[in-house]
């Protein structure tokens, strides 16, 4: 299992991990003797974790391993469950359908690349599932997807179909192409241009999105009748307007890319006009200004700890705005945006500690629980809870310490990344490439 | 009689100056009752530290306390020196994607006449937030081209960017081509494209060799010309002239090298043209640690915020490279190389330390190694008698991310710690 996930580092056969069999359906294996973080039933200072077939089958002190079910030493070391990301662009085959400012049906799903090496960054970070979302260049991007990070099985194997299906927005700098430059006889500025725009071009198509969905309604209400009209004709259908009217159906919930408090409230305020339910606000860098509002209408933000700066809209990204909203009651995650940051995610949400005052637990919380409540899955990951799917990961020293490191990443019961296996593995490899080379030409 | 009151009024004046002046006694501060952790010594569990004219007058177990000194009770805190980061763009970066705030990088490639001070945004608002984090001096780098210009030390509290200036220039900032593949940043993966350097390297070597030798010629027509006075000056050369203090060993450089290739050839140029060097980034450094050993030549870490450049060197690279250059026994100091996260400077220490880095090792390498680079430990980098008095009052390890730091001196002032983050907080709190 490991094994496969370290040749592939291993510079000597980096090749080798590109035809893998599948794995099985769900593993099975015992970790022993771990301070078990478990989010959301407390902490267990020495215990086990039986996963069986993939799912947690018993957690408590001195659990008997099944016969063949592989024991996993966690003694000294911190066991949690698998870190959720709630905001990447990784092990997607492209992420912005950008010629274009609503693009409802560009949905990332269908795009998955399952050899994207992120999805190992991901693993060496204690990521066991991402929600990879389209790109931030459009007002209505396209339908995200969720993912396991099952290195080496085919992209369908990776998709969490449980999942809430969710849609992306856009507001801001991006959207209205601030860092843009028209050059003469070139593609003339694509509308909008402006935050005002923005808002208009999105309450235009949730206007034309209300008339299809209405025309539907009507048409499958006179063909279910008892005595349907005879000239029944359907409406045209239409694929953009199609995602859009399942959003105000509530069969898929917003997630929307937002910096300025302005644009959110106006954003919420269109939400509110057209009945469709915002799941999250992303980046959301002045959520503090307008926390109460954002609880009040239980909206959650999925943000940076401390990125900030790079542009005009993040100039008032204070590192307190995960750790204070989420003291005012708004669900918040942290998240990476980015396949470098993904790696550290436990370190971010040990910032919120610092900046928020959050304790231990609601700082884990915002990369695991949390998040996957953003995802609608709490109720198969997040936490380390009997019943629940076995992802999990282990850190040597409590993960939200700076000096902390992910020792161990599993997902179902099979594990993805193996630190010790790893460093075995690059010793030898180094061995191998000093030993002198026998045979082959002169 | 209006004569009269003015000059009653000016005399009056002057007194009361006069007195206001006398009444000002040297200031003294004593900490009391902190755990004492100065870097440089033993740790001391429970101990006094006494600042007197900006400086550390007494650090120990038993320190007297002098009559009229100023206490301040440190009980259940930890006194830490203030922290160095050894590579920023604090001061000339506010918002990274909005030009106008940017002034890192000077167009054209050979730019030794650019003086980060000169620029330095001295009420930059990332400085007060990195200041808040136990930072209290940076390094601050202009960047890009092949010769960036010059880097300054600032201590990060003072009213004018010459107020904050340790060192006004610090070394003459050169770069070598990047090892990247790819960032790993929005969406990406990694891309690989190790083999970048090499060639580069050897073209710019020469460049450089040739400038330098130029300066040197400059300068040795210089001196002619004002021996002998029927001998004319050499034309200006603005290049020459500000390589001048590189050549004459009064600046060091900085070399931003990455792959090992690189760093093998910067070992062979400073060592051809004598000079005194650091080395930036460093990211194979593992794979010439001997070498750097072997030169003397102490290394900046980058930022570990991001990817591996080579991916064949493994997941953990960033973070074990530090390891292994320290065990090594090359001096290494941390930087954050950034302006916005700055503060994160103990972070990328501690980082380290998961991956094997001594913590106490790590700790160094954000105080007292980064002092002794830049060549002001004598003033800094530790808590010990007679330095400046830069300390961080802490409620836990200086390196923890959760760690609050509650009081921070520079130069024996207690700096006023609110900053753009803690402002717009208290303003939405009052919401």
């Amino acid at each position: 299992m490991s094994a496969r996930f370290m040749r592939f580092w291993s510079a000597a056969l980096i090749l080798a991990a590109v035809s893998l069999p599948a794995f099985s359906a769900g593993g099975s294996l015992l970790i022993k003797n771990g301070t078990l973080l478990t989010v959301t039933k407390g902490v267990i200072a020495k215990g086990d974790i039986l996963v069986l077939d993939g799912l947690i089958k018993q957690i408590g002190p001195n659990i008997q391993a099944p016969p063949g079910v592989t024991v996993i030493d966690a003694a000294g070391k911190y066991v949690i469950p698998g870190i959720i990301d709630s905001h990447t662009h990784i092990a997607l085959n492209g992420t912005n359908e950008g010629s274009e400012a609503i693009t409802p049906e560009a949905d990332v799903g269908a795009v998955v690349n399952a050899d994207d090496t992120a999805i190992l960054t991901a693993l060496s970070g204690g990521v066991t599932m991402v929600h990879t979302m389209h790109g931030s260049a459009n007002p209505i991007g396209g339908p995200n997807v969720v993912l396991k990070m099952k290195w080496g099985k085919p992209s369908e194997e990776l998709v969490v179909n449980e999942a809430l299906r969710t849609l992306k927005f856009a507001l801001g700098e991006n959207v209205k192409q601030s860092s843009r430059t028209i050059l003469p006889g070139g593609p003339p500025p694509r509308y909008p241009q402006t935050r005002m725009g923005t808002n208009a071009i999105i309450r235009r198509e949730m206007l034309k999105a209300r008339v299809y969905m209405e025309e539907w309604d009507r048409y499958n209400k006179f063909k279910a009748s008892k005595t349907p009209p005879k000239l029944l004709i359907p409406p045209r259908k239409d694929l953009r307007m199609e995602v859009l009217a399942d959003l105000l159906r509530g069969k898929m919930v917003a997630r929307c890319h937002d910096y300025q408090a302005t644009e959110a409230l106006e954003f919420m305020g269109l939400a509110k006009e057209f009945g469709f339910k915002i799941q999250a606000l992303e980046h959301a860098w002045e959520a503090y200004k307008i926390a109460d509002e954002l609880a009040a209408a239980k909206i959650g933000i999925s943000v940076f700890a401390d990125s900030w700066a790079y542009k005009m809209e993040a100039a008032e990204g204070i590192a307190y705005d995960a750790g204070y909203c989420a003291k005012k009651g708004v669900l918040v995650s942290i998240n990476s945006d980015s396949a470098e940051r993904i790696r550290r995610l436990f370190n971010d949400a040990g910032k919120t500690m610092k900046f928020g005052g959050l304790n231990e637990t609601e700082a884990l919380s915002l990369v695991t629980f949390n998040p996957a409540i953003q995802l609608g899955v709490d109720k198969i990951v997040g936490s380390l809870e009997v019943g629940k799917q076995g992802d999990i990961a282990i850190f040597n020293e409590h993960p939200m310490s700076a000096y902390t490191r992910c020792d161990m990443t599993i997902i179902e019961g099979d594990v993805y990344f193996d630190r010790a296996q790893y460093l075995k593995e690059r010793e030898e490899a180094a061995k191998q490439a000093q030993a002198p080379k026998k045979g082959g030409r002169p | 009689m209006k004569k009269r009151i003015t000059l009653f009024l000016l005399v009056a004046g002057l007194t009361a100056g006069l007195i206001f002046a006398q009444a000002k006694p040297a200031k003294v501060i004593a900490i009391k009752g902190a755990r004492i952790v100065p870097v440089v010594g033993d740790d001391i569990e429970t101990g006094t530290i006494i600042i007197k004219d900006g400086k550390i007058e007494a650090v120990g177990r038993d320190v007297a306390i002098p009559a009229g000194a100023e206490v301040v009770e440190a009980k259940g805190l930890t006194a830490y020196p203030g922290m160095i980061d050894s590579y920023s763009f604090l001061g000339l970066q506010e918002i990274s994607g909005v030009n106008e705030t940017v002034d890192t990088r000077e167009t054209g490639r050979i730019n030794p006449q650019v003086r980060a001070i000169e620029a330095l945004r001295y009420d930059s608002m990332h400085i007060p937030i990195t200041l808040a984090n136990g930072i209290t001096a940076a390094l601050v780098a202009p960047s890009g081209g092949l010769i960036s210009g010059q880097s300054t030390l600032i201590k990060l509290y003072g009213w004018t960017n010459r107020e904050m200036s340790i060192k006004a220039s610090a070394a003459m900032q050169i770069e070598f081509p990047a090892l990247r593949g790819g960032r790993g940043g929005f969406g990406g993966g990694m891309g690989r494209s190790g083999g970048a350097g090499a060639a580069d390297a050897t073209r710019l070597i020469a460049e450089l060799k040739e400038l330098f030798n130029k300066a040197r010629s400059y300068d040795k027509r210089k001196a002619f010309a004002a021996k002998i006075q029927t001998v004319g000056l050499p034309g200006f050369d603005e290049t020459s002239e500000f390589l001048l203090p590189v050549i004459k060993g009064d600046l060091p450089v900085m070399i931003s090298v990455h792959s090992d290739r690189d760093i093998k050839a910067a070992l062979a140029f400073v060592s051809d043209e004598k000079l005194k060097a650091v080395f930036y980034g460093v990211e194979q450094g593992w794979k010439a640690a001997e070498e750097l050993k072997a030169a003397n030549i102490p290394v900046i870490i980058g930022s570990t915020y991001d990817m591996p450049p080579v991916w064949e060197d493994g997941y953990d690279q960033l973070y074990r490279n530090p390891v292994l250059l320290n065990k090594a026994g090359v001096k290494i100091a941390f930087s954050s190389s950034s302006a916005s996260v700055a503060w994160n400077l103990p972070y990328h220490a501690a980082k380290a330390a998961a991956f094997g880095l001594d913590k106490r090792e790590a700790l160094k390498a954000v105080t007292i190694y980064p002092a002794e680079i830049f060549g002001v430990d004598k003033m800094m980098g530790s808590l010990e008698r007679g330095k400046a008095a830069n300390i961080v009052l802490s409620d836990g390890d200086i390196l923890e991310t959760r760690t609050n730091i509650k009081k921070v001196y520079v130069d024996g002032r207690d700096c006023d710690l609110s900053n753009k983050y803690t402002e717009l907080l208290e303003k939405y709190k009052k919401k």
